[in-house]
């Protein structure tokens, strides 16, 4: 049994017409130790999706579809009290930044105390032993268990985050943009870091990230995410080797590299569609160069595509040739 | 405007609103008495067709006095109001702007006013000028009211201070003066407003406050007078107890929309504040 | 090409640390830069590298603590009427990173532009300065200019309201544009446009860029020349190409090893920095990348590295980096 299966989840939003729809449909599966990384850039419904998946959206936002099974027990009909069993003990969550997610007036020790109050009956040396242990874990020297937020540098503060998550060694961290405040060396060596201990601990990671090239090297699994649909999904090095929905191929295509021949880019032209009134068919169709007369109204599946899978109609199972002959 | 009209909030407080002003425009259509001093009827008299809420212990129409009363304490709201918010921004928008020494310096002087406690400033202000005429009453509200608001508009504006379009503004070569009024104020209205709204409900309490303190001109016609006189004749326990509900009442009612069409900008001007009412789904 | 604008010592210091503190925060020490014109100038750096503030110095925001900017061969010094310093203004324009704040959300679109040409082209008439408005918004890829010109911020996307930005440039017909990370806040796939677009003015108004930015890939798209920055100093600079393909100071072969590139295998080099850059307060003499440095020998500590042209055109300022073998200095 895959450790989190999300099977059609969907997530809509309350407006005075209309509810809009933001993550529509969506379904994959992460399994023990596995890095799964959900690309997309703003608007796609990734963040969304993310706090729908640890119960921590609110109104006007609500979960209306689909199932979230986690080791079999299915999140989204658990109540408050259900879910604070398993929350911080099998599965936590990084937020995006650290300074707006961690309190400025408390010191570090105070806020891993309160993590652990909240979850667990730790005296007061077992509490201080932990939040030692996790700070080492992280490279943080433990006397910072005095500091104040503001009183570490970006990085350190992330890798406080990533230690708070990981108090109770949980099954499954839940990150949404951790490193998007952090500079280029800092990003690569938490990403570096958070590898090690998953290679340690066992959990496994689901990474919300707008950077597809952060996850390229570190992530076993790649979602890709727009207008809130899954438009690609599969190994990771198969989508960069070969990505197969125009919008993968077009983000890819927008990297300039630091190697290589110096080409002119061109990027994806035209923005997002409005979710609150979206295409009749392909989402993507407006701004896709390969667009053909069908996408204007047939919505895709997400059809195979090898080991990954595309919401795309050119790839669409091709009748086979018996088929057309009796047709 | 549609917006104002599909706010509940925004709806009630602009109708009470209007209704005081009606009543301070036209007291003659509500009262056919033209004087509401002149001891012209019967005095302690109950409600009754002819006087609607009865008479004063000198025999004044309530009514009457209350009807015309309204302009007075309507003045004073949007007079003191106005102009103590004029000063809240000019103090607290500037010193943000300026930082340096001269936010220093207008910043001690905001707070000075501050904590000064105003109640007994305004009593020494206003017995030191003398048995308050209108203008004094003005003066005093605006003097005590004005920094509250400099220190909340200069926190706006600080957070403001830094915003790209601002530092935008200055680097196009625009002169200081010019960013401040034509830049920044504009993004401020929606806390301008909320400021005025506020200095004139503070003004509304503490004008009445002052006048039932016998501080005003007793001899004027206003709710607070009314007051004061019903105090003075103890109109609560001789059996004339609306002598004092009433115009308690209209004070409390004009306060109530000012705070009402706070809200209602508050939500009108920032979607985020809006309730969300689910459209019942289509059959 | 002619020279533009040229630093010459240039530097900005902060004091910190309360009212009577004697700290100084030295954001931009000793800076030596040039741009030409009709000329790309990327200048690279992390976070507290100097680089932004080497931006507002530049559109005069603030004034330097010490050396001076050399604008068509007069120092900005003698920059003393309004007059002057308001053409200075018109040539130089700065483009701000935050598409989000850099518009007057309480007026249209066309506020900023019309503004900026009532300043700067004063010989305008309203008509003519309607006729250039729309000229400007059209040159930054944007139709219908009329329609766009009457909107408000909220309704432009980012990549819109950044087109607006250069556009409101564009309008004072400026020699030189800065650029203080104009693509960062935006979707991958709307920076390329906006990249495009900076090189065609380039190419089409004959303008100069320096663009200021921590994504070292990008620098390389845009730029023709680079300049590296760490702790306020400029550690490298030269021809794109050959900065990149030929990286002399440590902190730049660093950078380029954490730069994630998906279609090149992960790099195993530089996984052991944390990346903490540094806050350069009352800094001591020597290099200031010594303690992230692995090539650091003993005058390191003791002497503070110059520039030096280790290559046609490329300086570094390390005691340890090689020149060009072909190169003779």
């Amino acid at each position: 049994m895959p450790l989190l299966s999300v099977q059609d989840l969907r997530v809509e939003f309350a407006t005075a017409d209309e509810p809009v729809v933001a993550v529509d449909d969506v379904s994959f599966s992460v399994g023990e130790g596995e890095f799964v990384g959900v690309v997309g850039e703003s608007g796609c419904g990734k963040s969304t999706m993310l706090f729908a998946l640890a119960r921590l959206l609110s109104p006007p936002a609500e979960i209306t579809g689909g199932s979230v099974e986690f080791r079999g027990q299915n999140l989204v009909t658990m109540t408050e009290k259900q879910l604070n069993v398993l929350r911080w003990r099998d599965f936590s969550v990084v937020m995006q930044s650290a300074m707006n997610a961690l309190n400025p007036v408390a010191s570090i020790g105070a806020q891993f105390a309160d993590a652990i109050a909240a979850h667990a009956k730790y005296t007061k040396a077992q509490t201080a032993e932990r939040s030692v242990e996790v700070l080492k874990l992280v490279g943080i020297d433990p006397v910072h268990l005095k500091s104040y937020p503001h009183q570490l540098s970006g990085g350190m503060r992330q890798r406080a985050m990533i230690a708070m998550a990981l108090l109770f060694t949980p099954d499954l961290v839940i990150m949404d943009e951790p490193t998007s405040a952090l500079d280029v060396v800092a990003q690569r060596a938490l990403m570096v870091q958070i590898r090690q201990l998953q290679a340690q601990l066992g959990f496994a990671v689901i990474f919300v990230t707008h950077d597809m090239s952060l996850v390229s090297h570190f992530s076993d699994q790649l979602l890709v995410m727009y207008a809130g649909q899954v438009v690609e999904a599969g190994p990771t090095r198969t989508v960069f080797d070969d990505p197969q929905h125009p919008y993968s191929r077009g983000l890819l295509d927008a990297f300039p590299s630091i190697r290589g021949p110096r080409v002119p880019l061109v990027g994806i032209p035209g923005s997002p569609p409005d979710l609150a009134r979206p295409p009749a068919g392909c989402r993507f169709q407006p701004r896709c160069p390969v667009a053909e007369a069908e996408c204007d109204t047939s919505r895709p599946a997400l059809f195979p595509v090898g080991p990954a899978h595309s919401r795309c109609l050119l790839n669409a199972p091709k009748p086979s040739a018996e088929e057309v002959h009796h047709g | 405007m549609r917006s104002v009209l599909r706010n509940r909030k925004a709806l009630s407080g602009l109708v009470l609103f209007l209704i005081f002003v009606v009543l301070a425009a036209v007291p003659r259509l509500f009262t056919s008495i033209t004087d509401p001093n002149k001891l012209a009827f019967a005095p302690a008299q109950p409600p009754s067709g002819d006087h609607l809420l009865g008479t004063t212990a000198l025999g004044q129409d309530i009514w009457a006095q209350l009807v015309y009363g309204t302009r007075q304490s309507l003045v004073i709201a949007l007079v003191a109001g106005f102009f103590a918010t004029v000063l809240s921004v000019l103090v607290g928008v500037s010193a943000a702007y300026l930082g340096g020494l001269a936010d220093e310096i207008l910043s001690m002087i905001t707070n000075i006013f501050l904590i000064i406690p105003t109640f007994p400033l305004i009593i020494i202000l206003a017995t030191y000028a003398g048995k308050g005429t209108l203008t004094v009453v003005l003066i005093v509200l605006v003097i005590t009211g004005w920094s509250y608001g400099a220190n909340q508009l200069r926190a706006q504006a600080l957070s403001l201070r830094n915003r790209d379009f601002l530092e935008s503004a200055r680097v196009r070569g625009e002169r200081r003066s010019y960013i401040i009024l034509a830049e920044m104020l504009p993004t401020m209205t929606s806390l301008i407003v909320a400021n005025f709204l506020g200095a004139a409900l503070y003004s509304v309490l503490t004008a009445a406050g002052l006048q039932f303190l016998g501080l005003g001109d007793p001899n004027s016609i206003s709710w607070g007078t009314m007051l004061y006189w019903s105090q003075n004749q103890q109109a609560l326990q001789s059996g004339m107890p609306l002598w004092s509900i009433a115009p308690g009442l209209c004070v409390a009612l004009l306060g109530i929309s000012f705070a009402l069409l706070n809200y209602a900008f508050d939500e009108i001007s920032n979607p985020a504040l809006r309730p969300v009412r689910r459209r019942r789904a289509a059959a | 090409m002619a020279e533009l604008l040229q630093t010459r010592g240039l530097s900005r210091h902060f004091k910190v640390g309360g009212t009577f503190s004697g700290k100084r925060l030295h954001a931009v020490d000793d800076v030596n830069l040039t741009i030409n014109s009709r000329e790309i100038v990327a200048l690279v750096g992390e976070s507290g590298s100097g680089k932004s503030t080497i931006a507002r110095l530049l559109a005069r925001v603030y004034k330097p603590t010490a050396g001076e900017i050399i604008y068509e061969g007069r120092s900005l010094e003698t920059l003393r009427r309004r007059k002057d310093l308001l053409a200075y203004r018109g040539d130089v324009p700065m483009v701000f990173q935050d598409p989000f704040s850099s518009l007057n959300p309480a007026y249209r679109v066309k506020h900023g532009i019309l503004r900026g040409l009532i300043l700067h082209r004063p010989e305008l008439d309203a008509a003519q300065r309607r006729a250039e408005a729309v000229r400007v918004v059209e040159a930054v890829g944007l139709h219908p200019a009329a329609d766009i010109l009457e909107r408000y911020p909220y309704q432009l996307s980012g990549g819109q309201r950044q087109r607006i930005g250069f556009a409101q440039a564009l309008a004072y017909r400026p020699k030189l544009i800065i650029a203080d990370e104009p693509v960062s806040m935006l979707d991958v796939s709307i920076r390329i446009g906006l990249l495009n677009l900076m090189a065609a003015l380039r190419e089409d108004e004959g303008v100069s860029i320096l663009y200021i930015t921590h994504d070292i890939a990008s620098a390389r798209y845009l730029s023709d020349r680079i300049a590296v920055m760490y702790g306020g100093h400029i550690v490298e600079a030269g021809p794109t190409e050959a900065v990149l393909s030929d990286p002399k100071h440590p902190y730049t072969q660093l950078l380029l090893s954490a730069v994630p590139d998906p279609r090149a295998p992960l790099d195993p080099a530089a996984v052991a920095d944390r990346g903490e850059p540094p806050r350069v307060i009352d800094p001591a003499p020597g290099c200031r990348f010594r303690g992230r440095c692995p090539l650091a020998v003993e005058r390191c500590e003791a002497e503070t590295p110059l520039l030096r042209e280790l290559g046609p055109g490329h300086d570094t300022a390390c005691h340890v980096a090689e020149p060009d073998r072909e190169h003779t200095r």
